[in-house]
């Protein structure tokens, strides 16, 4: 294998979620985090974004896709194989950035790499850059995590991520603790980038115009116990600006419907 | 440069108002010897050879225990932080005997191992251990589950994410484990030496113990200045390079919460 086979985008693999249901027991009993949950993100489908309030359980639903957590019913198909253990093949990116502030911004891109067993250590290097390349960050290959903005800290473990070159990327509210000027330009930088690897994006996020700026399709969740109420597509072209017009009209629909989804438990409750 | 300036007079003062208090003997010379006279003694001490012999007995006896210490309480440490075993059993077991004060240990090891090196030793390690153990379980106990989930999906497993991520990130707190174990070992091993003379080597606990026989008060105030210059001397040359590089890499910081 060389650095150009590992460098080629894999095709975006189909997910399909048949049926999860999950429940934690806490101190105020038991929670339904998710209930009969289906969702199929065929291939070319580049972002599906979940949306929906705290207690939807979104991030349950991602952690579930990525492995880390196990379904007590129902299953996850990639690409027709059962998904039981986290993998490369499902890479995430949390929404603290979840970097090692005991290696620097290079060892942390290489740390997935080096546990790819087909590659050699140049390799690795070439293709560590080509990501730190690919969000800006080629300067900063000795700097100490710590050191970094958050904006900065988000872009490295955008370059982590992708470098295992995954056929699922999973983002678990990645932009939500930056300020509205960072998240801007992320949105913008994570358009290209896609554009350039096409991967099958989940992205979980409560912000309705962060989704239609992101998403090709969108599924609103509801809480307790947490579905998927509904679904839209989003056919606008890319690259979206979530300042635009288009953006902020597809944004009252989806307010609305999620408010629509809200209020009937609230109202029993 | 300022606060150079402001410790230096702070102690030059010191010194001369202790000389000037000495010589109007309102306390007996014999009770509070001046600063030159305590100097006096040192500088002796090392022209003679005894001051430095008893330096070198006993940082061999504090280092030989403290790496012992170090050696069992890091992994039992890490053990009793990962199996419920270990944490119901030797994890209590530390939190008992980390509360009992290390001096305790000398009649007992006096009785078991008589008046041998191996006694100190022993009363060092049992300083040392408990506390690096309870450090470094704690320490990765604190460790965000955050890297180690992130760390799977990357393909961690196992002893590689011990090795790569737990014991990393668990790191600082092994650090100031090993700090304290570090303090412990130093006083159980002064009260070890003050309390119990060994033939095998005279350390500078008991240049102190008998300073006081002989009511040597200069060798005794010397001594406790030599013992304190090699606190904190441990303290620069084993701890503060690590710190430094935690300071780098974290970003932990060390400045007080009222230095801007």
């Amino acid at each position: 294998m060389t650095v150009r086979d590992e460098l080629q985008p894999l095709p975006p693999a189909k997910l399909v979620v048949s049926q999860v249901s999950k429940v934690f027991r806490t101190g105020a009993g038991l929670v339904k985090a998710l209930e009969d949950v289906s969702l199929k993100v065929s291939e070319g489908e580049f972002v599906s974004c979940l949306v929906g309030p705290s207690g939807s359980g979104k991030s349950t639903l991602l952690n579930i896709i990525a492995g880390l957590e196990k379904p007590d019913s129902g299953s996850v198909l990639l690409d027709g194989k059962p998904v039981t253990a986290p993998g490369r093949d499902r890479m995430v990116m949390f929404q603290e950035s979840a970097l090692f502030p005991w290696l620097n911004v290079l060892d942390n891109v290489l740390f997935g790499l080096k546990l790819k067993p087909s590659l050699t250590n140049r390799e690795r290097r070439e293709v560590a850059q080509y990501y730190l390349q690919l969000v800006g960050l080629e300067r900063f290959l000795r700097a100490n995590i710590h050191e970094l903005s958050g904006g900065m800290k988000q872009r490295v473990a955008l370059a982590r991520a992708l470098a295992p070159n995954p056929s699922v990327l999973l983002m678990d509210e990645p932009f939500a603790a930056l300020d509205a000027m960072t998240r801007e330009q992320l949105y913008a930088d994570l358009q290209e980038i896609w554009r350039k690897r096409r991967k099958t994006i989940i992205f979980v996020t409560h912000n309705v115009r962060e989704a239609i700026c992101l998403g090709d399709r969108i599924n609103l969740l509801s809480p307790s116990p947490g579905r998927i109420q509904e679904a839209f597509t989003i056919p606008l072209a890319r690259p979206r600006d979530i300042n635009s017009v288009e953006v902020a009209k597809y944004a009252t629909e989806l307010t609305a419907a999620l408010k629509r989804h809200l209020q009937p438990a609230e109202a029993t409750s | 440069m300022k606060r150079v300036l402001l410790a230096t007079t702070f102690f030059l003062s010191c010194l001369v108002f202790w000389q000037a208090f000495a010589l109007t003997e309102i306390w007996s010379p014999v009770l509070l010897p001046s600063p030159l006279r305590v100097a006096d003694y040192l500088y002796g001490a090392l022209r003679d050879g005894s001051l430095v012999a008893a330096t070198a007995v006993t940082l061999r006896r504090l280092l030989l225990g403290y790496l012992a210490g170090l050696l069992l309480g890091l992994p039992l440490g890490l053990l009793t932080a990962r199996f419920r075993v270990f944490e119901d059993t030797f994890g209590l077991l530390a939190l008992g005997f980390q509360t009992l004060p290390s001096v305790c240990w000398v009649p007992l090891a006096l009785l078991w191992f008589g008046q041998t090196e191996t006694a100190m030793l022993f009363v060092v390690i049992m300083g040392t251990m408990w506390s690096v153990m309870i450090a470094t379980d704690s320490g990765v106990n604190s460790v965000p589950s955050i890297y180690v989930r992130a760390a799977r999906t990357m393909g961690s497993r196992g002893l590689h994410t011990w090795l790569k991520v737990i014991l990393p990130a668990s790191f600082p707190f092994i650090v100031s484990g090993m700090k304290q174990g570090w303090a412990f070992a130093w006083r159980s091993l002064m009260a070890a030496e003050i309390y119990v003379t060994i033939l095998t080597g005279f350390g500078l606990g008991h240049l102190l113990h008998y300073g006081r026989e002989l009511i040597a008060m200069d060798q005794v105030i010397g001594i406790i200045f030599v013992i304190i210059v090699i606190g904190l001397l441990a303290d620069k040359i084993l701890f503060s390079p690590w710190e430094n590089f935690l300071h780098r890499r974290w970003g932990t910081t060390k400045e007080g919460l009222f230095t801007a």
